[in-house]
């Protein structure tokens, strides 16, 4: 059994932690830095609840170890909000659409689809549901949700964006035809 | 915590996990993206020593246009082969396989080489490397060797790499002008693995094929060929081809399995259905 010391910046403050190699990368998030925001369903990659952006790319954190964050930029749901603490334009589409109920699930829409356009900022109803096909949602029935991403696109559009992906981001949104 | 306690080594070059690999054999195992490994840990339904992660390896991430092939490393992300301009080019099957593959989050992790070795019968890049007669390299502490798709995949999730042995790169031949490729699958969901599925490539000229390739996924134990078949398409007129005729064909030689997916029999009219939809893409691609 090993253990490690990492050094990751998490929603753009540096961390220090220390962890057991098995430690998931969601585990050590809730446990060790207390953001509690990215949710576990099902611990084995099905549901999407635990989605973050490792280095700008969309990652399932419960298939990933700790360790193995070291040195990368990782943002969670608690980083998504504006620095003022406003809603970003997925967030505020989500209340004005009715694209959550429960809200376990919303977490990990939220991060894949804040990734999603920025890869499509003009997508087809047929790519949005595509964009949130690895996301489960047990409450809303999907149409909320698709209306949401909808409204944000459009959103995003009328305001310019501020790119601070970084360029090196490894996302492959633009893929799922 | 869910996975059983291991040991975590990082190297950082091909040598440094060749020799970890040497030293720990079969109490080792190598983690590439973790989209298939990380879920088998979670259940325990794996359990080792020692944990040798592949990420920090720049070496084993590559993608290169060399003579006839396009070779591509192991650590290549599912992400970065769907999106790069050579593959697309070169060897579009894969590409046009990559977006079938689970979600975009699982293709920014889960690499070629995971998903070779996992070697799981309804995954699509085995199916793609069976159809294209990809070679396979392998290294271990006693060198490195090179095998065929048929000496690699051996049954349902299980490759011929030995336990010191990763698998290093893959190379898939470039085809050329006059051809044509498709895949075609099935799924309940977007994302799921294939209840059946199939990789066609053609190559045609002055309008009779002189090449074929059909290999399934989803309809045995692992992506498997319908030769005959292949063999018979060879010199025929493309314009003539009776595509429903050559989708029953092409299923004909199989023996699909019974799962609560699907039956045998529904997963054999599927099959020769996606055969025909691929064969008539791949042929009009191609003339
Ligand atoms: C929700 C979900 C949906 C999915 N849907 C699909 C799908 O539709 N189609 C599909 O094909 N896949 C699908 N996958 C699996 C995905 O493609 C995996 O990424 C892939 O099967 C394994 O690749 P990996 O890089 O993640 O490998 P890992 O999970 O890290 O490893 C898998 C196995 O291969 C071994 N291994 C890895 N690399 C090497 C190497 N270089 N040499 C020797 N052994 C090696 C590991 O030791 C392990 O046994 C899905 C996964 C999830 C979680
Ligand atoms: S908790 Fe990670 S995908 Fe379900
Ligand atoms: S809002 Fe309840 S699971 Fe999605």
């Amino acid at each position: 059994m090993s253990e490690h010391i990492l050094h990751l910046t998490v929603n753009g403050e540096a961390q220090h932690v220390l962890v057991e190699g098995r430690k998931t990368l969601a585990d050590m998030l809730r446990d060790d830095l207390r953001l509690t925001g990215t949710h576990l369903g099902c611990e084995h990659g099905v549901c999407g609840a635990c989605t973050v952006l490792v280095d700008g790319a969309a990652v399932r954190s419960c298939l990933m170890f700790a360790v193995q964050a070291h040195g990368s930029q990782v943002t969670t749901i608690e980083g998504i909000a504006d620095a003022d603490g406003g809603l970003s334009a997925v967030q505020s589409a989500f209340r004005e659409c009715h694209g959550l109920q429960c809200g376990f699930c919303t977490p990990g829409f939220i991060v894949s689809i804040e990734s999603f356009l920025d890869a499509h900022p003009d997508p087809s109803d047929e790519d949005i549901r595509e964009g949130i096909s690895g996301n489960l949602c047990r409450c809303t029935g999907y149409q909320g949700i698709i209306k949401a991403v909808r409204l944000a696109a459009e959103t995003r559009a009328a305001t310019p964006q501020d790119m601070s992906a970084p360029d090196d981001a490894v996302s492959d949104a633009r893929v799922g035809a | 915590m869910k996975p059983a306690p291991f040991d975590y080594l990082a190297p950082t070059s091909l040598a440094d996990a060749v020799e970890a690999l040497g030293s720990y054999g079969a109490d080792a195992k190598v983690l590439a993206g973790g989209q298939s490994l990380v879920p088998v840990m979670a259940m325990r339904m794996s359990r080792f020593d020692h944990l040798i992660d592949l990420n920090r390896i720049p070496e084993l991430d590559f993608v290169r246009h060399e003579a006839a092939d396009v070779v591509i490393g192991a650590m290549t992300r599912e992400s970065r082969v769907g999106s790069d301009p050579t593959i697309a080019e070169n060897v579009p099957l894969l590409t046009d396989a990559t977006q079938y593959i689970g979600h975009f989050q699982i293709r920014n992790r889960g690499t070629l080489g995971g998903s070779l070795a996992h070697a799981d019968p309804a995954a699509e890049y085995p199916a793609v490397a069976m159809a294209l007669d990809a070679t396979m390299h392998l290294v271990g502490p006693d060198g490195s060797r090179s095998v065929s798709p048929e000496e690699f995949f051996l049954g349902p999730m299980t490759c011929c790499a030995e336990d010191e042995e990763l698998l290093h790169s893959v190379s898939f031949p470039v085809w050329g002008p006059g051809s044509g490729f498709s895949v075609q699958e099935f799924a309940r969901r977007a994302g799921d693995f294939a209840t059946a599925g199939v990789a066609v490539g053609i190559r045609v000229a002055d309008g009779v094929v002189d090449k074929a390739a059909i290999a399934f996924f989803g309809m045995a134990s692992a992506p498997v060929r319908a030769r005959e078949l292949e063999i018979e398409l060879v010199g025929q007129k493309a314009m003539d081809l009776d595509f429903q005729e050559v989708g029953n064909q092409a299923v004909a030689h199989l023996q699909p399995p019974d799962d609560i997916h699907a039956s045998s029999s529904l997963r054999r009219q599927i099959g020769a259905q996606l055969a025909s939809r691929a064969l008539s893409t791949a042929v009009k691609e191609a003339t």
